[in-house]
């Protein structure tokens, strides 16, 4: 403990993104992210960090540098053309109410 | 009461004199080694690696509380779990001294939970299966928040082991401050051996060899020396004690002892 000082607390450390299933059947929810030497750890601290209140059954992290992401510059171009296609959502369609989770 | 009477009920008052102390073994050890690790609250190198040692002391003191409320049954002298816990001295404590011993650094404190918790999944596994089904339940519940410590712990052994020379040259400093205290972990005395005549705890003799293979192949993945077999010097669950003990139930027990029967 008096060595806390000594030792930088470990900001190298990478960032990986942690992915919670809250129940069997329910797919894996972003719930956020915290930094790990490995993957071994990263496992052991989104257990500890995420699912302390029995917020889920499984657990996978990524590490962030993995993520591919969309470019925000191209958000126009990318989610612009949806916007006047309204008849692709399913609205008119009455859902059977033995469907869940859609 | 008659002689013969007395002399007929003589075994099995002796068993339960085993079983209390047995029991508060059990619980003091869980007991005292999640106080170590709450001091590391608002302390631990990150924040993950804080609510991880605060879940480990939790589980542990979790533990305690199923072990310290059935002593206190068997006892039969209506101390409740927080009394045994707060109104006890050290030298009525029966924990290994190896949870006693102070955090140290970060690395300290991993092989001290390493070395415990590998012990504690041979004792509860052994336990699963005991005559008592109330420390066969307790057992049960308790090894899974052990498997889950000893995968914690001994991943930090070999992440520190073997990885910088720093780390690895302060995590073999530690092994070897504390193997001294691994002696008393299977040595028995007339207390397991009467716990083991009644089937109620598992004989330590195959336990230790499985420990010792568990801890050897932990060394070896760590790159870690194992220590020359050590005397025995401390018999903490016989009540002998590092000083260490007093100051940890100082600040335990501060609270019940200035403000008697104080609630929260």
């Amino acid at each position: 403990m008096t060595d806390a000082g000594k030792t930088p607390a470990a900001p190298e450390w990478p960032l990986f993104e942690v992915f919670i299933r809250s129940r069997a059947g329910l797919e894996h929810k972003h719930v956020g992210s915290l930094h790990a030497a490995d993957a071994r750890m990263a496992i052991e601290h989104a257990r500890d960090v995420y699912t302390r209140r029995q917020e889920g059954v499984s657990i996978w992290v990524v590490p962030s540098a993995q993520i591919i992401a969309s470019d925000p510059e191209e958000a126009d171009a990318l989610f612009e053309p949806a916007r006047d296609k309204v008849y692709r959502h399913p609205t008119f369609y009455a859902i059977p109410d033995e469907v869940k989770n859609l | 009461m008659s002689t013969a009477l007395a002399a007929a009920l003589r075994p099995e008052r002796v068993l339960n004199e085993a079983l209390l102390r047995y029991v508060l073994r059990l619980g003091d050890t869980s007991l005292v080694l999640g106080q170590r690790l709450g001091e590391w609250v608002g302390h631990a190198p990150t924040l993950e690696e804080d609510l991880g040692l605060a879940n480990l002391a939790l589980d542990l003191i979790g533990q305690a509380r199923l072990f310290l409320t059935y002593a206190g049954e068997i006892e039969g002298r209506e101390r409740d779990e927080d009394a045994l816990a707060y109104l006890r001295d050290a030298p009525d404590f029966f924990n290994l001294a190896l949870a006693e011993q102070p955090n140290g650094d970060f690395g300290a404190t991993i092989v001290r939970q390493w070395l415990i918790d590998a012990w504690q999944l041979q004792i509860y596994s052994g336990l699963q299966e005991s005559t008592d089904s109330r420390l066969a339940a307790i057992a049960a519940k308790a090894l899974k928040e052990t498997r889950y410590h000893y995968r914690f712990s001994s991943g930090w052994l070999v992440r520190l082991g073997d990885g910088t020379a720093e780390s690895h040259e302060r995590v073999q400093r530690a092994v070897d401050e504390l193997w001294r205290f691994t002696s008393e972990l299977f040595a028995p005395d007339e207390v397991d051996e009467r716990m083991a005549a009644a089937g109620i705890a598992p004989p330590l003799g195959a336990q230790e060899a499985r420990w010792s293979a568990c801890v050897e192949e932990d060394l070896r993945a760590a790159t870690l020396k194992r220590p020359s077999e050590q005397p025995y010097p401390w018999h903490g669950k016989r009540g002998v004690h590092t000083e260490h003990l007093g100051y940890v139930l100082a600040e335990m027990q501060h609270l019940q002892r200035t403000y008697p029967g104080a609630r929260w």
